[in-house]
């Protein structure tokens, strides 16, 4: 065992004298592959981070939620609704929502403008106040004079009293909400009282019967839309998975050039490569000890990739907030919000990442290594 | 000292630093409940149904409840053309309703049976 232990390190030590040889060509492999692996790894530990806290916190949704579709657009839903909702059996806390957007046109961000339900007893607003998320209360330097104003649709300058300021960790959650009274709402949007809800939310008093109830919704009121809390869960379970448009973006671009990096490697040797072979050949190793040098270059190549790749990407996601993905996130939008997510390593995603990265370079560097080793070491050399 | 001795110790601090990201995500998990749920208690008081990942569009900003034809509705025959548009997918429940109208078939366990949008 010890003997064959020698003799590995002999040969790996030998593999790294060879690399060194070709130094700027095997660097410039070594940081490519690390690149893609931390690319792929960043990707990787930010939607599952994000999955995470997102169905976390999404757990607490409301379990019903019933929108009114007018021509195939989401439209205000009327307030007999309501009654009618409360009289399914099976159904509790029925209560209209009202919310909606703004478009802020002295920032030129998208504010979510909401009225704090009957149950959010801390966010309750008066008239004239308002609870704002933590981006807008940056972008509009509310801290210095404490009011917000907002120029509403119609026109109307309102001057709100900032009451609070949601938390920074709620930022995720909450960075563009604006929390109005329903009389300020109504008027903010011109919203007569007898128009109705933006939706309706509910709860099902026995979490077994939700697909009955909601069946029954749709028989009692068949124009409308009905979203329950697990299909938000689900939409969130999706986001930034493998078959998202984002990862299979980064995914396919990097194992694009990956492919064309690994086709290059395998599609032939140099002759430096061949001739080196052939010589070790000549003075006496057998097939299995270039092989076995062979591997040893591409495990250590692939494990310094994995290994830096790796632990760079988890600093970037979680250490540095993924300030390199957040650009691409931002897309248009003006307001982003500043959130760290609580790290996560996900095993099985790792041995994934393994697996098509380092199988796929280890077969490219051994195929053409065995096809030499196997010919004739005249042949090789000549 | 030998060239394999150097990237053993090298190989060892990556790994090194891979087990500090592992111990790092568990005790950090640990300090973060606080705040996880606290977050949960604000979705459940106000009713929040998404993340604000996406504000430049309503139907990004609360991805759950929009549905198909919502990026296509400013005008008829229009495009969607807002970036993170094409980072996110819409929810699996509505492409699963929609997918006879692109002569696919909805995916296993996806979808809402029992909604309207779904017959």
């Amino acid at each position: 065992m010890r003997q064959w232990l020698a003799r590995q390190l002999h040969l790996a030590d030998f593999t790294l004298g060879a690399l060194m040889r070709r130094k700027g060509r095997n660097l410039m492999l070594l940081a490519v592959y690390t690149l893609v692996i931390f690319i792929l790894a960043s990707v990787l530990f930010f939607g599952s981070a994000l999955r995470r806290e997102a169905t976390a916190a999404l757990t607490g949704a409301p379990e019903v939620m019933v929108q009114n579709l007018v021509m195939g657009r989401h439209a205000l839903s009327p307030h007999e609704w309501v009654e009618k909702l409360k009289g399914i059996r099976g159904t509790r806390h029925v209560q209209g929502r009202l919310w909606g957007y703004f478009y802020d046109q002295a920032t030129g961000a998208n504010y979510t403008v909401m009225v704090p339900p009957k149950q959010a007893r801390d966010l309750q607003v008066a008239e004239g106040e308002t609870i704002i998320g933590r981006s807008i209360a940056e972008m509009r330097d509310v801290t210095r004079t404490g009011y917000l104003f907002l120029l509403s649709p119609a026109g109307r300058l309102f001057k709100l009293k900032v009451k609070k300021v949601l938390p920074a960790e709620s930022e995720l959650l909450a960075a563009d909400l604006v929390l109005l009274s329903e009389a300020d709402f109504r008027r903010f949007f011109s919203l007569p009282a007898d128009a109705g809800y933006t939706d309706v939310v509910l709860s099902v008093r026995n979490p077994n019967e939700i697909d009955t109830v909601v069946n029954k919704i749709t028989r009692a009121l068949p124009q409308a839309r009905v979203i329950t809390r697990a299909d938000i869960l689900r939409t969130y379970e999706n986001v930034f998975s493998w078959r998202e448009g984002i990862v299979l973006a980064m995914l396919a671009a990097a194992l694009v050039a990956f492919a064309i990096f690994a086709f290059d490697k395998a599609s032939g040797l140099s002759a430096e490569e061949r001739r080196e072979i052939g010589i070790l050949k000549a003075i006496g190793w057998e097939t299995s000890d270039i092989i076995a040098m062979k591997l040893w270059e591409g495990g250590l190549v692939s494990l310094f990739a994995f290994v830096f790749g790796v632990a760079a990407a988890y600093a970037h996601v979680f250490l540095f907030d993924a300030g390199l993905l957040a650009p691409v996130l931002k897309g248009w939008s003006v307001l982003y919000p500043q959130f760290s997510l609580t790290p996560t390593v996900d095993r099985l995603q790792l041995i994934t990442l393994a697996f098509v990265t380092i199988a796929p370079f280890m077969a490219a560097t051994l195929v053409p290594v065995w096809k030499a080793a196997i010919t004739d070491p005249d042949v090789v050399m000549r | 000292m030998r060239r394999i001795t150097i990237a053993l110790i090298l190989l060892g601090i990556g790994f090194a630093a891979l087990l500090a990201a592992f111990v790092h995500a568990g005790l950090a998990q640990a300090g973060r409940r606080q705040v996880m749920a606290e977050n949960r208690a604000l979705v459940a008081a106000l009713g929040l149904t998404d993340p604000a990942l996406f504000t430049e569009a309503r139907y990004t900003r609360h991805l759950t409840q929009a549905d198909l034809f919502t990026p296509f509705q400013d005008s008829p025959a229009s495009f969607e053309h807002f970036p993170s548009g094409a980072l996110v997918l819409p929810p699996p429940q509505i492409r699963s309703s929609h997918a006879r109208l692109i002569g696919g078939h909805p995916p296993a366990g996806t979808g809402n049976p029992v909604s309207p949008r779904s017959e």
